[in-house]
């Protein structure tokens, strides 16, 4: 399979350990990743809360590049990327002059005929290929699958999952040898871009999530957006002040955790970039299995 | 050369103010085949009626036009009028001056010119009419009821004490409905079993209902007068004239541990079974799906599995023969009143454009309910004997926090309109709820309170001031079980603030549904229904408890989310339209029916397909010998609702609507260019 690639402006820098999971669990899935030529800024919050037509016709870019470049599909690893490419082909897809003032604009052919994957949308349609390929049965580490808001949501724009109960990261976790948790905030908010602006708030709600997943026996939470991680990962040390020990929870990305699973080397996964440490999760993720007897056990958890 | 009189109705102001009359008058006086033209303020009044007959008998008229409001305001009077004269009342037209002009037109000379063009165009129209003799249809003057709710209750009396028989099919195996399952009832708090279960009895005992429980319409023929209808008993598993309803039976069976459907699956029930001790019949049903020995036979084993309630029947009345039998019943009439359902908040909806709520949980949090299993928890008669008590561990509910509009008036979940019924049912139960715990707290969230109707808002004021319910102006984003509580996040619109509450139960008022497979029985009986399933009455303020099929009434809850009184009022309306009915032996009905030209009718049928009534029937024509000469179409003058679509669609112009003929319209049309 042979995906445009759309890095955004964080997967080159502080989401790197994504990228680097991400090239490094490609090639034993089967997957050829290709970053295209010229892309641009999806314009991101700041676009769309100034002006409508450059919120959509900034990602059409992209699409359109994607196009010429002759791509069928495009991965957008991080959420809000994912989220304004999804939803200006959804809107251009309805509205015909839309599609037509925008393409006036690009000034180069565009036809939005090219389908956005989100890592979590990509890692679920590939799981017969991530069971296949599983190596390690993870030491039965339990994870906790967070979505956040715009993996799947708008229902119209995302649509490949149900947005109240999400299943498709459980599903890859699963693939991939790790035990999902049930828990209740796997849809809440991170508080997003108000990282910088009102931090305490983004701390109130990054803790909740925190707390619920260790409550419900998380060791570690998956996540499919370089915002998300940032603000669980690097606000963590802030979150866990006012508490009685520090949470530890490690963030990592879903490609990482299926990279773990295909066993592939920790280090090709950037999971040394991490501001909560991951080394506790990684050692028992990659522990040889116990004797015969014994290793099946974490494996009935799973079932 | 027709001697037709035109008479232009001022109606007072109406017409007067922008269309000049006695202009109307004049010119269509002019107009060939006019005998006589004039003008009066009240058309439709006594004088003006008089002036009409007077004309007739003066001038000889043979036609009458009259230029006023719409036919479907006075058209019957001046017919009326006209035949009294002595002329047939379908060579009488109206020229409808009123609405299709005065009151849409401002410029008095244009309007005036516009009246007159109507007008030319109706005596135009009328020189080509044909005298008709109205239809004449015998009446079979017993009813059908479908359905077994207090709608389907009261109907069934209503009918049955006015003298004419009725046959009741119910599909569940007791009468009831909803309302045999409701603890006490809004605005009065009156015990719901007190005030049905008397009625239930009534029915079983009254000699002119003849009640066929655990059964179902299979099809319905014929037309308003002359329905011949098909009807599957359902098969008990008993013979129901030897059972005495003791219940020795129920008490025998092993399979204890089936939910009950009666309980809204709280309570547990047998394999065999009387949905509830009140079940009208009292007569029990073996659940085939559930039953050992049934399961044993179709698994083929060799052995009975079990034979316990045949021991205990005393009177021998288990025969365990599972084979339905079909009935036929011929009626006159049909209501139908088959209720509702409730909507489902799980992931799982059959209806497409409906969904579930994963914000709540998809319905697996054991203590989010229902509003109807709230009703069984607080009902005397319920699982818990009227005792509070939540489902996951039996304890008594501190906090109970209720959720309003849960899928109505949510087009993103699929339903937009209003369930009507939850604002008083909710009030109902944080009452009967601090009746019983007295220092709980019931929470209320709602987007508006809804309490129009008799005592209704009085009601929930009572809830309020009185009981001590809490109201919040919002809505709840998210359900979550969070070890022994609920916890419940939710918006205050009116302070604007964020409110978390951890409830011991939350009951949840769903939106009222149509019930499944309403569509397929609405097609039986071709009745329209709308995009939610819920049967259309013919007109929503004139014509509310008929269909557009004559000869089929509508009831309760089927028709559109409805309580109780609403119910009961429109059951005793259908039942005194049906009385009305069958006041005689005949029935009379307007001529305006399609008619075919058997001679140019080729048979192609397309008349049948478009016809919304069913009304077009095969018809063999053969010669003196018998031999078949050719199909062709026929119009049964019963069913036929004059609507013209077969006359339109017709590529051989064989069929006409009586009364608008093509030449008619052709002529009226045509009028317009002069
Ligand atoms: C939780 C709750 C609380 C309520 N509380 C109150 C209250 O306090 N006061 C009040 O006024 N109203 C109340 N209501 C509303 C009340 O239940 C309804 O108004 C009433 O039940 C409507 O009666 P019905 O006969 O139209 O329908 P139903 O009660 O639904 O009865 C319909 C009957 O038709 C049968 N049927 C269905 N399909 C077929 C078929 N194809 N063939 C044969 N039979 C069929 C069904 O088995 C059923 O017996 C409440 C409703 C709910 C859900
Ligand atoms: S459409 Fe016309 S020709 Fe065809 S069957 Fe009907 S009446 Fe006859
Ligand atoms: S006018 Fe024609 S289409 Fe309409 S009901 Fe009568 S036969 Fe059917």
């Amino acid at each position: 399979m042979r995906l445009g690639y759309f890095p955004g402006c964080s997967l080159h820098a502080t989401a790197r350990e994504c990228e680097e999971s991400l090239r490094a669990i490609a090639a034993p899935l089967g997957v050829e990743l290709v970053e295209l030529d010229d892309w641009a800024c999806c314009g991101a919050t700041s676009a769309h809360a100034t002006n409508h037509l450059l919120s959509v016709a900034l990602p059409a870019r992209t699409l359109a590049l994607a196009e010429q470049q002759g791509f069928d599909t495009v991965l957008a690893p991080c959420a809000a990327c994912y989220a304004r490419l999804a939803s200006a082909r959804h809107e251009l897809a309805r509205d015909r002059s839309a599609l037509e003032r925008v393409a006036a604009i690009l000034e180069r052919p565009f036809t939005n005929a090219v389908k956005v994957v989100s890592i979590a949308e990509l890692l679920r349609d590939l799981t017969p290929r991530i069971r296949e390929q599983a190596r390690r049965p993870l030491g039965g580490a339990r994870v906790a699958a967070y979505y956040g808001c715009l993996l799947v949501r708008p229902t119209e724009v995302s649509g490949f999952d149900d947005a109240e109960q999400p299943s498709s990261m459980e599903t890859v976790i699963t693939a991939a040898g790790g035990t999902p948790v049930e828990w209740r905030r796997k849809v809440d908010c991170c508080g997003a871009g108000f990282s910088l602006s009102r931090t305490g708030s983004v701390i109130r709600l990054g803790r909740a999530i925190l707390e619920d997943a260790k409550k419900a026996g998380a060791e570690a939470i998956a996540v499919g957006c370089p915002m998300c991680h940032s603000n669980l990962d690097l606000r963590q040390k802030a979150m866990s002040r006012t508490m009685p020990e520090p949470l530890g929870l490690p963030i990592l990305y879903l490609s990482q955790v299926v990279g773990l699973g295909l066993g592939l080397e920790p280090s090709s996964l950037g999971l040394g970039r991490h501001f909560v440490g991951t080394g506790r999760f990684v050692e028992k993720a990659t522990a040889p299995p116990a004797p015969a007897a014994k290793s099946d056990e974490p494996r009935k958890e799973v079932a | 050369m027709s001697r037709i009189g035109v008479f232009v109705c001022h109606c007072g102001e109406n017409i007067g103010r922008t269309v000049d009359a006695a202009e109307v008058a004049r010119a269509s006086g002019n107009l060939p085949g006019v005998a006589h033209a004039t003008d009066y303020k009240y058309m439709c009044s006594d004088p003006g009626q008089a002036l009409i007959k007077q004309a007739v008998a003066e001038k000889k008229l043979d036609g009458v036009v009259v230029a006023a409001c719409s036919p479907h305001m006075h058209e019957k009077t001046f017919r009326r009028a006209t035949a009294g004269a002595g002329v047939n009342p379908f060579l009488c037209e109206m020229a409808n001056i009123r609405e299709h002009c005065s009151w849409i037109h401002e410029n008095r000379p244009a309007a005036t010119a516009k009246a007159i063009d109507i007008t030319r165009s109706i005596v135009e129209k009328l020189k080509r009419n044909a005298p008709l003799e109205p239809i004449r249809i015998p009446v079979e003057r017993r009813a059908l009821v479908i359905g077994g709710g207090i709608a389907g209750i009261q109907a069934a009396l209503d009918i049955a004490d006015g003298g004419r028989e009725v046959v009741l099919v119910e599909k569940g195996p007791s009468i009831g409905g909803h309302m045999s399952q409701l603890s006490e009832t809004f605005p009065t708090l009156d015990c719901s079993q007190c005030i049905l279960t008397p009625r239930m009895v009534e029915v079983y005992q009254h000699p002119r209902i003849k009640l066929l429980a655990y059964s179902e319409v299979e099809a319905v023929e014929g037309y308003i007068g002359n329905f011949n209808v098909t009807i599957r008993r359902k098969a008990r598993g008993l013979d129901e004239t030897k059972c005495n309803g003791c219940g020795q039976c129920q008490a025998s069976c092993p399979q204890k541990k089936i939910p009950s459907e009666f309980d809204a699956g709280l309570g547990k029930r047998t394999a065999i079974y009387v949905p509830f001790p009140q079940a009208v019949p009292n007569i029990p049903v073996i659940d085939s799906g559930h039953c050992a020995r049934w399961k044993g036979i179709v698994k083929g084993l060799k052995k009975f599995a079990c034979g316990k309630c045949i021991e205990a029947c005393g009177r021998g009345a288990i025969t365990f023969d599972l084979e339905d039998k079909i009935v036929t019943e011929k009626v006159g009439a049909v209501v139908v009143a088959t209720g509702f359902q409730l909507y489902e908040i799980g992931r799982d909806h059959e209806a497409d454009g409906l969904k579930g709520y994963g914000e709540y949980g998809y319905g697996r949090i054991p203590d989010v309910i229902d509003g109807l299993q709230f009703e069984r928890l607080a009902s005397a008669s319920g699982p818990t004997a009227g005792k509070l008590q939540r489902p996951s561990d039996g304890k008594e509910p501190r906090t109970i926090v209720f959720l309003q509009c849960v899928g109505s008036r949510d087009p993103a979940k699929g339903i937009e309109y209003c369930s009507k019924i939850c604002c008083m049912y909710v009030a109902k139960h944080t009452m009967l709820y601090r009746h019983k715990v007295h220092d709980g707290r019931a929470v209320v969230f709602y987007m508006d309170i809804r309490a129009g109707g008799k005592g209704y808002e009085e009601f929930v004021r009572r809830a309020i001031e009185e009981d001590g319910a809490e109201y919040v102006r919002g809505r709840v984003s998210r359900l979550e079980r969070d070890g022994d509580v609920v916890r419940v996040q939710g918006f205050d619109t009116l302070s604007g603030e964020p409110v978390t509450i951890d409830a011991d139960l939350v009951v949840l008022a769903t939106a009222m549904r149509s019930q499944p497979g309403i569509e397929a029985l609405a097609q039986k009986l071709s009745v329209s229904y709308d995009r939610h399933g819920f049967i259309n009455e013919a007109h929503p303020k004139l014509r509310p408890v008929e269909t557009n099929t004559a000869g089929i009434y509508v009831a309760g809850a089927c028709q559109a989310p409805r309580d109780i009184p609403d119910s009961v009022a429109m059951a005793s309306a259908a039942a005194s339209k049906v009385l009305g009915l069958f006041s005689n032996a005949e029935l009379e009905r307007e001529p305006n029916v399609a008619r075919v030209d058997e001679a140019t009718c080729a048979g192609c049928f397309h008349c049948r397909r478009v016809c919304a009534y069913g009304a077009v029937e095969r018809k063999e024509i053969r010669d003196k010998k018998g031999n078949l000469v050719k199909v062709v179409a026929s119009v049964n003058r019963g069913v036929c609702q004059g609507c013209g679509t077969c006359q339109a669609t017709c590529p051989g112009k064989s069929v006409e609507l009586e009364g608008f003929t093509d030449p008619q319209i052709y002529a009226a049309i045509n009028a317009f260019q002069g």
